[in-house]
């Protein structure tokens, strides 16, 4: 799976970062950043709660063959 | 006995998520969703900020809704009952009252929130406004277009965010707020002097340290007489002084309720089949060891979806751990808060020159980090969230503060 995110409703919360510091980090001028954009091996779970404690819904996962774009 | 009904008393944030959480985990039982408002379930977070601006070329903003009607039927299968609080509970029959109507449950989830306090003596006088329902938004955003002079009375979240929103569309306002210095039960006193800062640097009036003697007028407001004798003249007061458990209607049910349900860390009420979520619910933390009641919006989404794990499942219910998070939106400056601020030492880490432009704290209680907060610093604030969760020592907190102050100095 891997993770996109929406940053037109993305605010830098950081909710995710603080659940998938792996995946997640918010920068120094508040915006969300993608360490990696495919979950990593054993943490599908932190993503899914970081996906789901997204206040501005700004985050989801689809199946890693998708074309979709990621910003 | 297996769940057929699924009830969640209370249709904001805990509420919408318990029900998606049901749903998530397989339950294909009914669901009814009950919420005193008439509205459907609506994100509160934004009626103090986007809501309140003046953007919006047609004028009308729409209510930050979560999901549609549309949603709720067909994809979430839920039955929703909008517009008539629950009145009572009778845990011996499992039974809820909802106006005339008795809604029979086999696992109930309560989630009916707070209420905004009210200023005393200001009842029927138009102009006066609580903030915590899109009512309550509908009612000052029309004031704000008025071009109302405004007084805040609180300086916590909301009355602050509120008169951030008036300054930007160039409203004057004055808070006003009876302790030392804004946000001070949340953040601490150091940390809400150096907050206040942003509310006079944007010529917003603060009057801390005074109460309200009176809020006066004959039909609306006109005016509002502080205990120092001086007096603010209004034409809008908004009223941000805190919000009490909506925990009225349960009087009698056996539940025990003192400044919230009480509930394990499971979130069970001790009453087969009942669990509690969202700002109505005080539970028992296992990571601080601890009962808590919060009122943040991650706490609330959280507690939500596993209070209504827990009560479809009890046998396999897990506990609910947090470290506390919450944030706050001032004149474009964003203050964030992870942890707790009841420490017993408070250090500034990092720091602007002037500390109200960006700065990062941290509060230790005992040997360990218990809490920290920062003012523009969106990158340092859930470094700290994580040791807190992992009980990081003290002093690995402050090492990792100097290494992150090395590193943005060779940036």
């Amino acid at each position: 799976m891997k993770v996109v995110v929406d940053y037109g409703k993305c605010t830098g919360l950081g909710i995710c970062e603080s659940l998938a510091p792996d995946v997640f980090e918010v920068n120094d001028d508040g915006e969300l950043e993608l360490k990696q954009s495919s979950v990593p091996e054993g943490q599908l779970e932190d993503v899914e709660a970081a996906v789901e404690g997204c206040p501005t819904e700004a985050l989801r996962l689809e199946p890693d063959d998708s074309s979709a774009d990621t910003e | 006995m297996s769940v057929e009904h699924l009830v969640v008393v209370g249709a904001s944030l805990a509420g919408l998520r318990a029900v998606e959480a049901a749903r998530k985990a397989g339950f294909d039982g009914r669901i009814t969703l009950v919420g005193a408002e008439e509205h459907l379930p609506y994100d509160r977070p934004p009626l103090s900020k986007a809501f309140l601006e003046g953007d919006r070329l047609d004028g009308a903003p729409e209510i930050p809704l979560f999901r549609s009607g549309e949603t709720f039927r067909h994809e979430l299968d839920v039955h929703l009952m909008l517009g008539e609080p629950a009145t009572v509970l009778d845990p011996e029959r499992k039974v809820v009252c909802v106006g005339q109507r008795e809604v029979a449950y086999d696992a109930l989830v309560l989630a009916t929130g707070a209420t905004a306090r009210d200023l005393p003596g200001t009842q029927g006088l138009d102009g006066v406004h609580t903030l915590r329902t899109v009512d309550d938004a509908v009612a000052v955003r029309a004031a704000f277009e008025g071009g109302a002079r405004t007084v805040v009375v609180g300086a916590g979240f909301i009355g602050s965010e509120v008169a951030a929103t008036a300054r930007k569309r160039g409203l004057d306002v004055t808070v006003v707020e009876t302790l030392p210095t804004p946000l001070q039960a949340a953040v601490g006193r150091t940390m809400g002097e150096i907050c206040s800062s942003l509310h006079t640097r944007n010529a917003t009036g603060l009057r801390c340290g005074v109460s309200v003697d009176s809020v006066e007028g004959r039909a609306r407001v006109e005016r509002v007489v502080l205990s120092d004798g001086s007096v603010l003249d209004a034409d809008l007061v908004v009223v941000g002084i805190g919000a009490a458990p909506s925990t009225g209607w349960l009087a009698g049910s056996g539940l025990v309720v003192d400044d919230g349900i009480h509930c394990d860390a499971t979130l069970w009420t001790g009453v087969e089949g009942v669990y509690a979520a969202g700002d109505v619910a005080r539970w028992y933390n296992p990571l601080f060891g601890r009962a808590m009641r919060l009122e943040h919006w991650t706490s609330a989404a959280e507690q939500g979806a596993r209070a209504a794990r827990n009560a479809l499942d009890p046998a396999t219910a897990r506990s609910y751990s947090t470290v506390p998070y919450f944030w706050s939106d001032w004149y474009g400056s964003r203050i964030q808060f992870v942890g707790v601020a009841d420490a017993d030492e408070l250090v500034i880490v990092d720091a602007d020159p002037d500390p109200g432009s960006r700065c990062v704290a941290l509060y230790r209680a005992g040997d360990s980090v218990a809490g920290a907060m920062t003012i523009n610093a969106p990158t340092e604030i859930m470094k700290y969230r994580g040791m807190i969760a992992k009980k990081a020592s003290w002093r690995d907190a402050l090492s990792f503060a100097e290494s992150r102050r090395a590193v943005a100095g060779v940036s």
